[in-house]
């Protein structure tokens, strides 16, 4: 009965999103204020139906209902409770339906959060948000139904893949939709500016939260997906360059293009037509992300069994919202009038090149992850596309973009001074110097690394230069304590600093992998063996049994000069309902490196095959991803977005001739 | 600087930024990208040694053979196979009778490979798999396995 809900809630939500999708759209062209206002309450309603049939299909993981084929075909009686409920979304039914869920969590987002917003782009947004929530539902419905019933129930199921069965699962891909999908709310906001004639200063000051927020989850969306692939795939890789990586790192780039192209637009009233491309761009590219991981046109850890109907479905989805929101733009976008102008050498022109390097590194990624599709298509030759690549189109552009970002911080807006800039930076460019000149002496290693980690450094020290020289030349002319100084500064300020910081730190985690250690041998109880600075001891091999596996279990310590500095336990899971084995790492941190184990069963009985790791600073690239995030949310946090937004809005929408 | 040489030296940056990244793409496109064949197909185009491919089919039954951390084994499609030689970590998916796709390079005794990728999921094969077995006749639609292998799912 509780499944039989959850059906029906969807197709509710349905008919709510057809609804919703019409009527305020009438309202704007009408300039109907009753028609306009149905939007915000019809868009709750819709979140409360589709989190209904998320709660029921979330029920029927955890009760074990096996009359659903859904939860037959992902799900067992003896699974942990924990992977029941993180299951419901490890499957591809399961995945959309989370997919709409976050849609119409956004929605509903915009809909209370967004009501000092001018009525006109308020109702706009949210029609647009459900055209794309009625598409996806009605993809759900038709091709992806999670609530369809056996006629038959087994009394089995088969079980979650194992490699799903992780606690990183459980992060992961919430987190990464909450990225992806909530670019539709600016694509939402892009398509509403269209449609309403809104595209100004305002629309970008609004539009800014909400790609920050969408651009936060993304960030720690794809760093958990790396870490997870970190140490379930068993062999300490954590970027690989997979089609379905590449799928979700186009969206960041031009989510973090538009992040700074809107900066321009709400400042200097410049960029416009283009900050509402990369706004529709960014999720056009989402929604592709979205074509390449479920229409099974990519053999993928992310691909789940494949129906070529749903292809096709979310091919026409793509299709009409990107040649849709295209059109729009072609029609609307000549009526901009060209914004301000500036000199080259400037924040601005900073922010240009910005775009342009970051578009750029967007267009390999894409051209390297759709050309062995168009290529197959054409001539039928297959092809990979893999790291090499990427080294030598992606690393070279965005390494200079990693140079010039320090520089670009410290020039003043309209006009700025390339001298006086360096001369700020020659401290960050000094000690990055040392510390590159430093490690050679102590280490050597691969030049591209000591050139990484000196980069690193810069980027890091260099991204603070221009608080720093902010906070001393107040400290310098106006009388006050210097934390007052400090605090007096916007928080944007201070999340750009971070932000950028951060990428300087995972670029220092990719540095340090040149110093890495490793070894691969076969190790009997007893035996020792060095990796990088510390020894490590197999101390014993045993079985061990969990709820839906058997595995064989590695007990290995970790020495350093002799001294016991901790303990890893690498194992082999055997998970005997769907016959198949996992790899599971035994890893340590030590500082901010890692000792990273695995196993695999040996030749000879009681003895394993042991793959053993150091990597320093490896946990600096994740680290460093956070501290992006931590950025982000500093400037979300900045007094401009939270109270301008709401007092000039009121202001305009009180307004709106004034304005013009 | 006039509002016209702005505009110039706007248009100019963005065709050096995406001249550069074209360029670049270009260059990296002609030698870094890794051709998928069958091992039939391997066989009849007689590639020369020291080509870096990527080859898919099953790991033949009884083929397996470790010597420490070395491993040997025949990637079929039921009609030719090719020897395949590797040092490393293999998937936790690998074994006999299943899916896998190695990449490597070719030499007069068969093939050393650098990456061995097993199917993910049980639950299918990897496309390239099923289009290189299809190629040699020897996949049937309606079953989803192989036939003659005593693999598949």
């Amino acid at each position: 009965m509780i499944v039989e809900t959850g059906h029906f809630a969807l197709v509710l939500a349905l008919a709510l999103a057809l609804v919703n999708a019409a009527v305020p759209l009438c309202g704007v062209v009408g300039r109907d204020q009753r028609l306009m206002a149905v939007a915000p309450s019809v868009a709750l309603a819709g979140f409360f139906l589709v989190a209904l049939a998320y709660a029921a299909l979330t029920y029927a993981h955890v009760t074990s209902d096996f009359s659903l084929v859904n939860v037959v075909e992902n799900s067992h009686s003896a699974k942990p409770l924990i992977y029941k409920i993180t299951g419901v979304w490890g499957n591809h039914e399961g995945s959309m339906l989370l997919w709409v869920l976050i849609l119409s969590l956004f929605a509903a987002a915009v809909a209370v959060g967004g009501r000092a917003m001018p009525v006109d782009l308020h109702a706009a947004v949210l029609a647009v948000q459900s055209w794309i929530a009625a598409a996806f539902l009605l993809f759900i419905l038709l091709t992806s139904n999670p609530f369809a019933r056996l006629a038959n129930p087994p009394i089995e199921g088969q079980d979650l893949n194992p490699l799903l069965q992780d606690p990183g699962l459980a992060i992961h891909p919430p987190l990464l939709y909450l990225g992806y999908v909530g670019l539709s709310i600016t694509f939402s906001f892009a398509a509403a500016a269209l449609i309403c004639g809104r595209i100004d200063a305002v629309w970008a000051r609004l539009v800014r939260p909400w790609t920050l927020v969408a651009w936060i989850f993304l960030t720690l969306g794809i760093a958990m997906g790396s870490y997870w692939a970190y140490y379930t795939l068993g062999w300490g890789g954590f970027w690989f360059w997979d089609p379905v990586e590449n799928a979700s790192l186009m969206p960041w780039i031009a989510a973090t293009a538009l992040l700074h192209s809107a900066t321009v637009m709400e400042k200097r009233e410049a960029l416009k037509v283009w900050t509402i491309f990369l706004a529709i761009l960014a999720f056009s590219l989402s929604l592709i992300g979205t074509f390449i991981v479920r229409s099974g046109v990519l053999t993928s850890v992310h691909a789940f069994a494949n129906d070529p109907r749903r292809g096709v479905f979310i091919l026409a989805i793509l299709v009409f919202f990107i040649g849709g929101s295209l059109l729009l733009f072609a029609l609307r976008a000549n009526a901009l009038k060209p914004g301000g102008f500036f000199a080259p050498v400037s924040r601005e022109g900073a922010l240009v090149l910005n775009n342009l390097v970051l578009s750029t590194c967007c267009a390999t990624v894409f051209v390297g992850t759709l050309y062995p599709l168009a290529l197959e298509a054409l001539t039928g030759e297959k092809i990979s596309v893999g790291a090499p690549f990427y080294n030598l189109t992606f690393v070279p552009l965005f390494l200079p973009l990693c140079a010039l970002m320090p520089i670009a911080q410290t020039l003043a807006w309209k006009r700025g001074d390339l001298l006086g800039s360096a001369q700020r930076l020659i401290f960050a460019f000094g000690c990055g110097l040392a510390v590159m000149l430093a490690l050679f002496a102590w280490r050597g290693g691969p030049s591209i690394s000591l050139v990484l980690a000196g980069l690193s450094i810069y980027l890091i020290i260099g991204s603070f230069a221009d608080l720093a020289t902010r906070i001393l030349g107040r400290a310098a002319t106006v009388k006050g304590h210097l934390f007052a100084h400090a605090f007096g500064l916007p928080r944007s300020a201070y999340g750009t600093a971070l932000a950028h910081a951060g990428i300087g730190l995972s670029l220092l985690g990719l540095a340090a992998t040149g110093w890495g250690a490793q070894k691969i041998l076969a190790m009997k109880p007893g035996d020792v063996a060095s990796v990088g600075p510390y020894d490590i001891v197999l101390q014993s091999i045993g079985p061990q049994t969990g709820p839906n596996y058997t595995a064989t279990v590695a007990h290995m310590a970790i020495r350093a000069g002799g001294v016991e500095i901790g303990d890893v336990d690498p194992a082999v899971r055997f998970y005997p309902t769907r016959q198949v084995s996992r790899a599971e790492a035994g890893i340590k941190t030590i500082d901010f490196g890692q000792i990273y184990t695995g196993i695999s069963d040996g030749d000879t009985p009681g003895s394993v095959n042991a793959r053993l790791y150091w990597k320093p600073l490896v946990t600096c690239i994740w680290f460093g991803a956070v501290v992006m995030a931590l950025g982000g949310l500093c400037s979300l946090s900045d007094r401009r977005l939270r109270i301008g937004v709401a007092r000039r809005a009121r202001k305009l929408a009180a307004a709106p001739q004034a304005a013009e | 600087m006039t509002r016209k040489r702005k505009r110039l030296a706007l248009i100019l940056s963005a065709f050096i930024v995406l001249g550069s990244g074209l360029g670049l793409v270009l260059y990296a496109l002609r030698d870094n990208i890794v051709f998928f064949y069958g091992p039939s197909e391997v066989l009849a185009k007689d590639l020369s040694s020291g080509t870096r491919i990527r080859i898919g089919g099953l790991v033949e039954q009884g083929s397996l053979s470790h010597q420490g951390m070395t491993v040997h084994f025949t990637v079929t499609d039921g009609k030719h196979g090719i020897p395949v030689t590797y040092t490393g970590p293999l998937p936790d998916l690998f074994r006999e009778g299943q899916g896998v796709v190695a990449e490597g390079v070719l030499d007069s005794s068969g093939m050393t490979a650098s990456t061995i990728l097993a199917k993910h999921d049980e639950r299918y094969m990897p496309r390239e798999v099923v289009d290189a077995l299809k190629k040699a006749g020897r996949w049937q639609e309606n079953a989803g396995t192989a036939t003659g292998m005593g693999g598949g799912s």
